[in-house]
């Protein structure tokens, strides 16, 4: 028998306010096993671990039950006290009376009584408990970024700092991500390239980094401290060893149509490319879908051209696979596709342009060199209209039902810069609300509107029309409760973002999860911002959530924190809550094999003896350091062979009995 | 309940609209082909009758103003239908106790030859109380 001690926290007044906490406490007498039971106003302060450590060293106890907050807030806390004293952190439970209960409940007496039958559920199972031991398994020191944007390099750069490898896997041919394609940023408008390079160039030359560009996982399996993953390295048609980035077959080559991805599609490049020129890696790569010599197997120029020999058109997908103990996931994000906002005319004119395609249209190294031209005529746009919130804070099938976060800055951003350098440009900005929320933020804002003359108009636009050359704007002022008609040069749309289209994916196969708009979801959106749910995978950049460039670094190096923290360990405590089949009443029948979302069980031929009657049988085997304690097989087994440690079949019988009695 | 609060509820009800999802971006009223003929445009029928303001609304000849193209309801980016709103608002006019519109002795003078009566009939019904 059990001598089990129940502790009910008063939670200050959270939970007895709505809880009698007495009645609680003297109902725990009655239960079977049970040898002691007090109230006490916070049981995770110092006193009350306090109580509780003295009371299983004087009353000898064999399992304690804390009826408290949720077990994500303090099982920790508790198991911990528990064995500083020499239990087994495993015969603690704890029956949450308050999320479950006093919050939820405004009747102290049905909360009473709730909280009673979850007090007695918890006795019910700790009475079945066993002592578990932990097992460990080794950490590989090394870590996987996936994403190279800024997310990606700050996270990678201070992993190696720390004296880390770190593999980047980049899905484009370079790094770099967004934060390569803009003009300058916001607040300070310094130039991107010129802080973004740098960081580029430190990543590649580090000897803890090693970045697999134009690459994709395809594959993950294992867990925190030891993942294995798949690296596809796409075939580039030239040779990195070889290829010194010369740029001379890019110029030669002869197919000059293909969209060019870094500049948004506002021009063309050639069938082999190098992105820009800080690319990292600055290797050449032929897009296949355009070069002559793969679609009629003639040209050939870029062979001829090059003298150090790098051209490899028969060059395949390489397959890696290499181990890694954390793996940091900064996919980052796009802006939407504009193609059903007809209202807006984006797809009929080619003077509608995303802000994204803007600053391509400011950037020096852009399609214009710099200079601010529309993209139809060629001409200096006089009179320009932006349109904020863009496919963001909206509720048709096209919109985003969240902000976007960054738009209202970059707006500003563009306005302002426009306003110098160009300043007989009028300045038109559609705005809901203006959101400037951060560091020096709103000032910046002010300055567009009281330095640099930027109209900022209070409405929405409904309209745009073509009209002799001309983008006529039909917009609403509701200051002045008028509808407002603009014949504009430019209209420049500041369009919503979402995360990567390959988040889900990447989600799916990390055992991650995404929320409703496919951004990862954190462990605990106010204490756990750059962990996942699962264990070993952290979050880093735009793939959790919208945000600007100050925030993600912030947020990289936090990930990056959280990750040099598993690696310092040389090994890490497993969960002892794994699955085990029983022997003697496992059929082999491979039910739990095909459920299991880790791949943990596999089957193997054991001699049994039976009751007497020897014979070798097909028997599940559960990888214990592979298994997470789902569950899924226990449910599964037909003959109820397989069990949760610590969640017992047995376990969840009784508290379930408990409950109903 | 007041009259008016009643009036506000029923017009919510049969527009099937809610007024409260509004942000505010006054697309309906950017968007709105007829702006120049009405007092009131899309964004303040909406405003109006979240705000429980309908008596400006029953005041003016607005919502007879609105064409109905629904410009208002396709582009508002929440959902909020306008042109419903504006059109319960329109049946709360026409509805209205003690109101004729249509008086008995002026019928004789309406009808033509290309005109059905089952129109006089009704237009008799549905605009005299
Ligand atoms: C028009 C515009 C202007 C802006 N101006 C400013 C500004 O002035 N100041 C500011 O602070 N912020 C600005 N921002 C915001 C800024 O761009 C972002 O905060 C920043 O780029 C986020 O970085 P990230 O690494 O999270 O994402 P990204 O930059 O999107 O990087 C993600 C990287 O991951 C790669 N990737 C994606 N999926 C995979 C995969 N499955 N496998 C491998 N690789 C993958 C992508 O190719 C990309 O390289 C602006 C944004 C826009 C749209
Ligand atoms: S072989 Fe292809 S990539 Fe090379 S020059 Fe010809 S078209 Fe360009
Ligand atoms: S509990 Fe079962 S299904 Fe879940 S991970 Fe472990 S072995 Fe696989
Ligand atoms: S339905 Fe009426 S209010 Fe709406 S846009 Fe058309 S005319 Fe304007
Ligand atoms: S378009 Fe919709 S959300 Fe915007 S003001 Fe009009 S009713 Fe409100």
């Amino acid at each position: 028998m059990q001598k089990i001690g129940v502790f009910i926290c008063w939670c200050g007044s959270n939970i007895a306010a709505t809880v009698d906490v007495k009645k609680v406490a003297e109902a725990a007498l009655r239960e079977p096993g049970v040898v002691f039971s007090a109230d006490y106003q916070y049981m995770c302060s110092e006193s009350g671990q306090r109580l509780m450590k003295d009371t299983i060293k004087e009353k000898g106890l064999t399992g304690v039950v804390v009826c408290s907050c949720s077990p994500r807030m303090h099982e920790a806390t508790f198991r911990k006290a528990a064995e500083s004293c020499g239990l087994n952190p495993y015969m603690v439970e704890i029956a949450n009376i308050r999320e479950h209960c006093s919050w939820i409940h405004k009747d102290i007496e049905e909360a009473t009584e709730k909280a009673v039958i979850l007090m007695r559920a918890a006795v019910a199972k700790v009475n079945l408990n066993q002592s578990l031991t932990a097992g460990k398994s080794d950490v590989v020191k090394r870590a996987l970024v996936i994403g190279g944007g800024i997310a990606g390099i700050q996270t990678a750069l201070d992993i190696a700092e720390a004296g880390y490898e770190v593999d980047i896997v980049e899905k484009k041919p370079t790094i770099g991500g967004k934060m390569a394609e803009l003009d300058k940023t916001f607040p300070t408008l310094d130039c991107s390239a010129c802080i973004l390079t740098p960081k580029m160039v430190d990543a590649a030359a580090h000897e803890k980094i090693k970045i697999y560009a134009y690459s994709e996982v395809e594959k993950v399996s294992g867990f925190v401290g030891n993942f294995t993953a798949t690296i596809r390295k796409k075939a580039r048609y030239v040779n990195e060893n070889l290829c010194t980035g010369c740029g001379l077959c890019t110029e030669k080559c002869p197919s000059r149509k293909a969209p060019n991805e870094f500049n948004e599609g506002l021009n063309t490049r050639s069938a082999i490319y190098i992105p820009f020129a800080q690319a990292v890696p600055k290797l050449a790569v032929i897009d296949p879908a355009a070069c002559i010599h793969f679609k009629t197997g003639k040209c050939g120029l870029c062979e001829k051209t090059c003298d150090a020999k790098a051209i490899d058109y028969n060059q395949k997908d390489e397959l890696i696979e290499r181990r890694y103990g954390a793996i940091v996931v900064a996919t980052g994000f796009n802006v939407i596709k504009l193609d059903n906002f007809e209202e807006y005319g984006y797809a009929a004119n080619p003077d509608v342009i995303t802000s994204l395609e803007l600053e391509r249209l400011m950037n020096a190294a852009g399609p214009t060199g710099g200079t601010l031209l529309r993209p139809s005529d060629k001409t200096h746009p006089k009179k320009i209209v932006f349109v904020q919130c863009v496919g963001s804070r909206g509720q048709r099938p096209c919109d985003k039902p969240y902000c976007s976060k960054i738009c209202c800055m970059y707006t500003a951003k563009h306005s302002m810069l426009i306003r110098e350098k160009y300043p007989d440009t009028e300045v038109y900005v559609f705005y809901i609300d203006v959101r400037t929320p951060g560091k020096n933020f709103e000032e910046f804002y002010r300055r567009a509107v009281e330095q640099y003359g930027v109209h900022y108009i209070k409405g929405q636009v409904g309209k745009v029309a073509e009209n002799e050359g001309k983008l006529r704007v039909y917009g609403s002022d509701l200051l002045l409760n008028e509808q407002v008609v603009i014949d504009a040069d430019l209209v420049v749309l500041a369009a919503a973002i979402e995360p990567d289209e390959s988040a889900k994916k990447i989600a799916t196969m990390l055992t991650t999860s995404i929320d409703t708009n496919n951004f990862l979801t954190e462990a605990h959106p106010k204490l756990r911002p750059v962990e996942s749910a699962t264990a070993g995978i952290f979050l880093s950049g735009v793939c959790q959530g919208p945000k600007d460039i100050p925030e993600t670094v912030a947020q990289a190096s936090a990930a990056a924190v959280k990750v040099v923290g598993l690696l310092a360990k040389d090994q890490i405590t497993c969960n002892p809550c794994v699955a085990r089949s029983d022997e003697l009443l496992c059929n082999g029948c491979s039910a739990c094999e095909k459920v299991c979302p880790y791949g943990a069980i596999s089957y193997m031929d054991k001699e049994v003896n039976d009751h007497g009657k020897r014979e070798v049988r097909r028997l599940a085997y559960v990888n214990e350091a592979v298994c997470q304690g789902c569950g899924a097989c226990t449910v599964a087994c037909p003959s109820g062979a397989m069990d949760l440690k610590g969640f017992t079949n047995k376990q969840i019988m009784a508290e379930v009995d408990a409950i109903c009695r | 309940m007041t009259d008016l609060q009643k009036q506000i509820e029923n017009i919510k009800r049969i527009s099937g609209a809610n007024p409260e999802k509004c942000m505010r971006c006054g697309k309906c009223t950017a968007a709105c082909p007829n702006y120049s003929e009405m007092e009131y445009h899309p964004h303040q029928f909406v405003y109006f009758i979240e705000n429980g303001q309908l008596d400006r609304l029953l005041k003016s000849d607005s919502a007879f103003r609105c064409m109905t193209c629904f410009a208002c309801v396709e582009r508002c980016p929440r959902d909020v239908k306008p042109a419903k709103l504006i059109e319960a608002v329109r049946l709360t006019l026409i509805r209205r106790k003690d109101s004729n519109y249509l008086k008995p002795d002026e019928i004789p003078q309406k009808i033509d030859e290309d005109l059905p009566q089952q129109a006089i009939v009704s237009a008799f019904r549905k605009y005299t109380k």
